[in-house]
């Protein structure tokens, strides 16, 4: 899984981003990639090998060229974490609103129906 | 064919023991209340959090230095029922006006006076746009970054 650093460093890079950009339109080899970039191909691998690190691509062989793509579950890092996140703070939530509403109930105060 | 990274909603589902209109109350009015103090933006760690009541109010923090970092605003504001609020904050953990993720917190009362609370956290696919580096709220050891750091540490570790 990725690294949630890793991957909020890999998408700092605005090259980088605009690689990982072109493959929001599908699948592509390093070559289609490169092409219309104001960077060298090396430039462009060296690129989509810090994005594969950090778990935002994958790639796989396609004869002798190396197709890349998006990974779908990339993203998911930063989902994952908020996820956590409002675990936390929906737990904080539940804990205030009960307080409160202990606070408020009178004594003599009937069981709701 | 487009294809885009279209992270699942965060959803959550929880029961508190109030009456919507307090639920609806305590998110809002109540949010510097429960907010956990961990989750600031700021360089400066957060001394207030405020969710302006009404559409178009304003959610932000402010830290301890005073200094205020907006999240977003209000989009949708039927009490005791429903809440929309914009979550500006981009994956570099800076607020942008042009960025839109949605919160939308349902309310409904169960019977026993009990209340179900429907949370879900959408649109996350734009939090991968245009991410800047923001390396200075990112490391703030009072901000984001520290908690990221942990959850960093706990994914790695999986």
């Amino acid at each position: 899984m990725a690294n949630a650093t890793a991957l909020f460093a890999a998408l700092s890079d605005p090259t980088r981003r605009q690689v990982f950009e072109r493959l929001e339109h599908g699948p592509a080899a390093v070559s289609e990639i490169a092409r219309g970039l104001p960077v060298s191909r090396p430039a462009v691998s060296q690129h989509l090998k810090v994005l594969k690190d950090a778990g935002l691509v994958i790639d796989q062989p396609d004869g002798a060229r190396r197709v890349y793509q998006i990974d779908p579950e990339g993203l998911d890092a930063l989902r994952g974490w908020l996820d956590r996140f409002w675990d936390t703070a929906l737990d904080a939530f539940k804990a205030e609103v009960e307080r409160q509403s202990d606070d408020e109930k009178p004594e003599t105060e009937a069981k709701a129906e | 064919m487009t294809q885009a990274i279209k992270p699942a909603p965060v959803r959550k589902t929880l029961t508190v023991t109030a009456n919507p209109q307090k639920a609806f109350e305590v998110f809002t009015a109540g949010f510097d209340r429960w907010w956990p103090r961990t989750h600031s933006i700021g360089a400066s760690p957060l001394k207030t959090a405020v969710l302006e009541s009404g559409v178009g109010g304003r959610w932000y923090g402010i830290g301890e230095d005073g200094t205020e970092d907006e999240w977003g605003d209000v989009l949708a504001w039927d009490p005791p029922t429903r809440l929309v609020v914009a979550w500006r904050i981009g994956a570099d953990w800076k607020y942008r006006a042009d960025l839109l993720t949605e919160v939308e917190v349902n309310f409904t009362a169960l019977a026993d006076g009990q209340t179900r609370v429907d949370f879900e956290h959408r649109l996350l696919e734009n939090l991968g746009e245009n991410a800047e580096a923001g390396r200075a709220a990112f490391d703030s050891p009072g901000g984001w970054g520290g908690l990221l750091a942990g959850y960093a540490e706990v994914v790695s570790a999986s």
